[in-house]
């Protein structure tokens, strides 16, 4: 149907400006729809493309293979997948790949490697020429915020936040960074689900990689590359609420609360 | 003129030699995903012609040299398998394969949002696992399937198919001994099923008027492989849903 | 190379214009010289305003191909020297060299002009080769179209030398002409904007959003076409640019 209307469409495609003008305003994909690029999304200069559409004259189209969002006037689409690009504000865990004098070159799961310079990672002075791989090494992975990103994708990271912070032991998955948002959940929800059942501490970076600490940590895998697989339904929470308590039935194992409640208090942190 | 291995005929009592009328395609397969460690792939059979494409990408390209300051880069490698062919080819790089790889690179640059990703590259490859004619269509459909796959953003899907003349007559989709014997051989590519030519070669002899009526047939052949991509994409998530 | 005029140069073309006053569809000044290389058994010079071509034909004889016994061979080669303009490099022929080869190689092979089987010394054991070598010189655009009539002009002024069957021989006495029935032209038609031309300059060339090279016979007929460059053509489009290299085919073909 969708395919019909979208030819029929270009068809008037060159036709007079004055005649397009008249194009009545009508949103052509619905929420949650997936769409494929080139898609028609809606008609009409009353919507506007957000992040994953593009204007062609009248017509707001999918740059992407994702689902349809809308908020107001604003058409969005959602990839399905694709690379981590960088943007000011996001949380990302970066591997630490090479060293400088005065800052630390970063493997961020994407196009461009982004910097962490000494004076965004370290409160104390740090001597000239002194050996900065006292506080970060390479090879050492951590949880990191981008700073500012440059036109030409010229990253800077800082350690400057309070969730900053060196990620030792556990272990890291790769998952699909525009899936991101689905493995934390609203407000935090989904991570809450994986670490009430399997007593493991998620942190997960924007940038598509999931460090997994303590718990039933091979449980906790499942459910987050569950949570990739199905990262377009609905329905999600519960889905993986149900399968962690069969998942624990099944091998007859206990919800380790007790032992959440203690690593957050020696810990004194709240994730998410 | 006559070559070793004509058949006296190319079209029979209205049918070609495969049994299909002039305007049909040949079984047509499609697939997205079915490579697992690519970013994207995607899989495109015309008949016995396979091809499978892989994008990487858009990824770190080095020698910094080559990286454009406002835009990512596009490379695009088609190769044939040795065994693709009843004779075994060559391995590697020919001329052919180079200009191949070319004109498709060209005609996927026209959908491609590239200044998203400056100095970063965005690599295609082609393989052609079984070769019988148009292996530059079905590798061309399979790339376009594989970017949509990996997540570049994109204007539409870049469709392709082949048309010619056998026995004087137009015909769609050239395959086996038409690809040989058949007096011309066309390929045509357009952008999201409109008539936007972003690909077109043409070998052999035709009038003026034939070449209207084939570039026509040609750019319908590939308003319907734009559907049929679109759909295999889609439904490939949709079918989870259930 | 530093281009900066290329919002100019495009400017100038959508209102119709060309910095050097031609029309559209109107080349520059156009010679063909043949017989310019003595060493060659067909050559032939040719100038398109600042583009200059060096097309040279060399014979040799090969054993016949198994699946055509019958016939000769066929090769077209190109390179662009890097004294021709500051972006050609030493090394293996390009992207750009192999495609503008193969297209040249198209237009005459698809063109059937080259009678291969007036090419055969003697079935499945020895048959002439004609080798094709395109030499870029002077690099100011067009170079599809100069190379194209470069190497129907060369292949024309091809005579035949004798071969020594038994001493496996060449002998260059050269007599009689290669057996050549029809004159393919190629034309470059360009878009850029909404705007067709032909025959660019290498500074409208670095504006082009497309090509389409058309080869045309001597009756009107195509027999070859590539599309190149990231734009597209609409269908009516291709209609008009094959109009166009029809007309323009006959009037360069005069030159041959």
């Amino acid at each position: 149907m969708v395919q019909f209307v979208l030819r029929s469409c270009l068809l008037k495609e060159g036709k007079n400006m004055v005649e397009l003008k008249t194009v009545k305003s009508e949103l052509v994909a619905k929420e949650r729809d997936i769409v494929s690029p080139g898609d028609l999304l809606a008609r009409g200069l009353d919507f506007l493309p957000g992040s994953g559409a593009y204007r062609a004259g009248q017509e707001i189209k999918s740059k992407y293979l994702g689902l349809v969002k809308t908020k107001d006037r604003l058409v969005i689409v959602v990839p399905l997948s694709g690379v981590y690009i960088p943007k000011s504000g996001d949380g990302v865990i970066a591997f630490i790949e090479d060293m400088q004098p005065t800052f630390w070159i970063t493997n961020i799961n994407s196009p461009y490697d982004a910097i962490l310079q000494v004076g965004e990672a370290v409160s104390e002075y740090v001597e000239q020429g002194a050996d900065i791989s006292v506080y970060y090494d390479i090879g050492e992975v951590i949880y990191a915020k981008v700073l500012d990103v440059t036109r030409g994708k010229q990253v800077r990271l800082t350690m400057n936040d309070y969730k900053a912070k060196k990620l030792v032991g556990g272990r890291l998955l790769t998952i699909t960074p525009s899936k991101v948002p689905r493995v934390i959940g609203k407000e935090g929800s989904m991570i809450e689900v994986i670490r009430s059942k399997t007593g493991t501490m998620l942190t997960v970076g924007q940038n598509g990689l999931v460090w997994l600490k303590g718990g039933y940590e091979g449980l906790a895998t499942k459910a987050v590359l569950m949570i990739e697989k199905e990262a377009h339904t609905e329905g999600l929470t519960d889905r993986v609420t149900e399968f962690l308590e069969n998942e624990l039935a099944a091998a007859g194992l206990k919800p380790p609360a007790a032992e959440v409640k203690m690593i957050k208090k020696v810990r004194g942190e709240e994730n998410e | 003129m006559s070559k070793i291995g004509a058949p006296e005929k190319l079209i029979v009592n209205g049918k070609r030699l495969d049994g299909r009328e002039l305007k049909d395609f040949r079984p047509i397969v499609l697939e997205s995903g079915n490579l697992k460690r690519a970013l994207g792939s995607g899989l495109f059979n015309f008949g016995s012609t396979h091809a499978i494409a892989a994008v990487y990408g858009p990824r770190n390209l080095h020698p910094k040299w080559m990286q454009d300051p406002s835009r990512a880069v596009l490379r695009c490698t088609y190769t044939m398998a040795p065994f693709s062919t009843t004779e075994r080819s060559r391995p590697g790089h020919s001329r052919r394969s180079t200009e191949i790889s070319k004109v498709v690179k060209e005609a996927l640059s026209q959908v491609i949002f590239f200044e998203e990703f400056p100095k970063a590259v965005i690599d295609i490859f082609i393989e052609i696992v079984q070769a019988n004619a148009s292996t530059r269509c079905a590798g061309l459909n399979a790339a376009a399937i594989a970017l949509a796959d990996a997540g570049i953003p994109m204007r539409d899907l870049v469709s392709c198919c082949s048309v010619g003349k056998i026995d004087g007559k137009i015909a769609l989709d050239m395959a086996g001994l038409e690809d040989n014997f058949g007096d011309v051989d066309i390929a045509v590519a357009t952008v999201g099923g409109t008539d936007k030519v972003v690909l077109l070669q043409l070998d052999g002899i035709l009038s003026k008027e034939e070449f209207f009526e084939a570039i026509d047939l040609a750019v319908d052949g590939c308003a319907k492989i734009n559907d049929m991509q679109k759909k295999v994409l889609v439904e490939k998530y949709r079918g989870e849903e259930k | 190379m530093i281009n900066k005029n290329e919002s100019y140069v495009r400017k100038l073309i959508e209102d119709g214009t060309r910095e050097d006053g031609r029309g559209l569809t109107d080349f520059r000044e156009i010679s063909v010289k043949t017989g310019v290389i003595e060493t060659a058994e067909g050559s032939a010079e040719v100038k398109i305003g600042n583009t200059m071509v060096l097309v040279g034909v060399k014979m040799e004889v090969k054993e016949p191909y198994p699946d055509s016994p019958n016939e000769g061979g066929f090769v077209v080669d190109a390179e662009f020297v890097p004294l021709a303009s500051p972006d050609f490099e030493n090394g293996p022929p390009g992207e750009e060299a192999v495609e503008l080869a193969r297209v040249v190689d198209r237009g005459i092979r698809e063109s059937h002009a080259v009678d291969m089987e007036k090419l055969c010394i003697k079935e499945k054991e020895a048959a002439w080769t004609v080798h094709i070598d395109i030499h870029v010189l002077d690099h100011d655009g067009n170079l599809i179209d100069a190379a194209s009539i470069g190497a129907m002009a060369a292949l024309l002024d091809t005579k035949m030398p004798k071969w020594d069957a038994d001493n496996k021989k060449i002998i260059r006495e050269l007599k009689g002409k290669l057996p050549v029935s029809d004159k393919p032209v190629e034309i470059t038609v360009i878009k850029i904007g909404n705007k067709l031309l032909v025959d660019p300059t290498a500074e409208e060339e670095s504006a082009l959003d497309a090509r389409l090279t058309v080869a045309t016979l001597e009756n009107g007929e195509l027999c070859a076409m590539q599309k190149g460059g990231d734009g597209y053509f609409t269908v009516p489009e291709i209609q008009q640019a094959v109009e166009l290299a029809i007309d323009k085919g006959k009037e360069l073909r005069k030159l041959l």
